[in-house]
């Protein structure tokens, strides 16, 4: 499979630069660095406790950290620290996190799911006097298209398959027009042929917004992956490109190594 | 926009708001006391009392039924409601033959011969009407801001807004406060707030004031009737309800839950209050019995047997219960309590979706019986 490799001179839209996080004496992130590239499609591995979901909290400002920076560079050129924004301005600035297990709203149709979503203003008086315009509903139509879904527009979501929540969900980023989405675990619970989907659906964002993916099927993985990294006891183990990290000797210790065992 | 669902629902709207603002006054009011259509003063205030209860189940529908927050202090802000408005009312008593002085009777016991700072602006009517509302909005505003800052939701919300019912509650049985080394009389204690007889300068007892309080209070449920109707249509509703069903997605899409929920608890707080302000002229009294967490936790009980988060299902769970209340009061006083968790376990086991989802829920039952009385026709070969 040919991806198109992020290009080194393309701009980074992320930067966590020695960040250190740890809850009651434990560091679950331990230095890390890590940078991504504009339309880059990263995949994160890395086993239990590698420190995967805090490091998702701390980009998403659900967690602080105890050291270092993470910059977020917009469009203009502008950086914002997000060690100092407040968790729902996150996806106002353009970062979309998608839930490990499937988080919509069940009494609402995919419609309204996806509606609630659409970026724009999120205050009380514009949510009491919004009115929807051609544009929105071409937008959300445009979305449903995408994740597979127009012919259920009006179905509860509740009433979903779990794989089709887990697509809703991705929608629900997708009508945010994120830079960056964070996408935790899109392939949990899926089944061969959802997940081999899923993955169609992450690559054809690549390039269109930055993606952080969070995965632990390894079939998976090789099928989207184009940079991989690998995360162990909070820190960066190696970074490169699947077929490297695969075969990399340290990697086969702390992860890969322990499966293979299994089987 | 429309704010009804279907023409049912439009229609029976209208044919409620006909027959309780106008029919039921007329019939009051236009016809003798020896006709058979005559509708009694006694009835015109015991239904303006359900009323009250209604719009006080309604407010709490909207935090627990459309937003998933099961607040446990809503009898407490009727009940400020009711005490504010009641001050008025107790400002307004005339001069009694014992004492020989305008000031409450619980005042006068305590050797009071003027009336304290802070209950001076109660004498002004228009002053008590906002602070009916505006108490219980500031309580539960400033409650809110320190609650949902602090992401405190579910089972613990819960358990903290009993906590601010209860606190209120020993406040209010206190007939006096000692703070910084000064005694301020608080609001009649035990006996709280009684033996009204004026309000907005006519007789309180009236049948024509009673007359008007009733339409009031229907006029205020009907009012918050379209409202709540009119804030489901909206993004609004939408986002409320998207809270109730995963807080955190909805914050990650970028809204901030904890405006959201303090705009939506502090007006809740304030409908109570109203209704609460409507309620004391029509019963006569206010007391800290009305400030018990087991007040809070009837309402819990008349939304969930109504139907929570439907729009209906409130009002009707507050008079359904209502009636029974006073029937079995009357049929066999202690078996009432034994009721009334009967009636909770029994919805919260068997009616998921209270009275208002029965006929839904009865539908496939029906369906099985009927298919089955067919089926059993048929002789087994």
């Amino acid at each position: 499979m040919a991806h198109i490799p992020a290009e080194k001179h393309t701009p980074l839209v992320l930067s966590v630069e020695g960040v250190t996080k740890s809850f009651d004496g434990f560091k679950a992130i331990n230095d890390l660095n890590f940078y991504l590239r504009d339309g880059e499609l990263r995949t994160v591995i890395g086993p239990n406790g590698a420190g995967k979901s805090t490091f998702m909290d701390l980009i998403t400002a659900r967690t602080k950290p105890d050291e270092g920076k993470i910059n977020f560079h917009k469009d203009n050129g502008e950086d914002v620290d997000l060690t100092r924004v407040r968790e729902h301005h996150v996806s106002q600035l353009g970062i979309g996190r998608k839930f490990q297990n499937p988080t919509i709203y069940r009494s609402h149709t995919v419609y309204d799911n996806l509606k609630l979503s659409l970026s724009g203003k999120r205050g009380l008086l514009h949510s009491l006097f919004y009115k929807e315009s051609a544009s929105d509903r071409e937008k959300i139509y445009d979305v449903m298209e995408t994740i597979r879904l127009k012919d259920h527009a009006h179905d509860l979501a509740g009433a979903l398959s779990h794989g089709q929540k887990q697509w809703l969900e991705i929608g629900m980023l997708l009508a945010q027009d994120p830079r960056i989405m964070l996408v935790d675990e899109p392939a949990a619970g899926m089944s061969d042929e959802e997940t081999e989907r899923t993955g169609e659906l992450l690559l054809s964002l690549e390039g269109k917004h930055s993606l952080i993916v969070i995965e632990h099927d390894m079939e998976f993985v090789r099928q989207i992956a184009s940079r991989v990294t690998v995360l162990h006891q909070g820190h960066v183990l190696k970074e490169g490109s699947f077929d490297f990290v695969k075969s990399d000797p340290q990697v086969i210790e702390v992860y890969l190594g322990r499966q293979t065992r299994k089987h | 926009m429309n704010l009804f669902d279907n023409k049912l629902e439009a229609r029976g709207f209208i044919v409620a708001a006909i027959v309780l603002l106008f029919a039921l006054p007329m019939l009051n009011g236009l016809t003798s006391p020896d006709s058979f259509l005559h509708v009694s003063s006694f009835q015109i205030s015991l239904w303006g009392k359900y009323v009250t209860y209604a719009i006080l189940a309604m407010s709490l529908n909207v935090l627990w039924g459309y937003t998933g927050m099961l607040c446990l202090c809503q009898s407490l802000f009727f009940a400020l409601g009711a005490y504010a408005f009641g001050m008025y009312l107790m400002l307004h008593v005339g001069v009694d033959t014992v004492y020989n002085t305008a000031l409450p009777d619980f005042m006068d016991f305590q050797g009071y011969t003027e009336l304290p700072w802070y209950w001076k602006p109660f004498e002004s009517a228009p002053f008590a009407v906002l602070a009916a509302v505006g108490i219980p909005g500031i309580v539960s505003f400033i409650f809110g801001v320190l609650v949902f800052r602090s992401r405190i939701k579910g089972v613990y919300f819960s358990i903290i807004t009993q906590a601010l019912t209860y606190a209120l509650m020993l406040l209010f049985f206190k007939n006096n406060l000692e703070l910084f080394g000064q005694s301020f009389i608080l609001f009649g204690g035990n006996n709280g707030l009684n033996g009204f007889k004026e309000i907005f300068g006519a007789s309180v007892d009236s049948a024509s004031t009673q007359r008007w309080l009733f339409i009031a209070s229907v006029l205020l449920m009907l009012t918050v009737y379209l409202a709540i109707a009119w804030v489901l249509k909206t993004k609004f509703g939408k986002v409320q309800q998207a809270i109730r069903d995963s807080e955190n997605r909805i914050r990650f899409s970028g809204y901030s839950t904890t405006t959201y929920k303090l705009l939506i608890f502090t007006v809740c707080a304030m409908i109570a209050g109203a209704a609460g302000a409507l309620y004391v002229p029509q019963v006569g009294g206010i007391n800290a019995n009305e400030m018990t967490p087991a007040k809070s936790l009837d309402v819990v009980v008349w939304v969930a047997f109504g139907g929570r988060g439907t729009k209906f299902g409130p009002i009707l769970g507050a008079v359904v219960v209502s009636l029974l209340k006073s029937f079995f009061l009357r049929a066999a006083p202690d078996s009432w309590l034994i009721i009334l968790g009967a009636i909770f376990i029994f919805t919260v086991l068997f009616m998921p979706n209270g009275l208002v989802g029965l006929p839904q829920q009865l539908k496939p039952l029906w369906k099985r019986i009927r298919s089955k009385s067919t089926t059993s026709t048929v002789p087994v070969s």
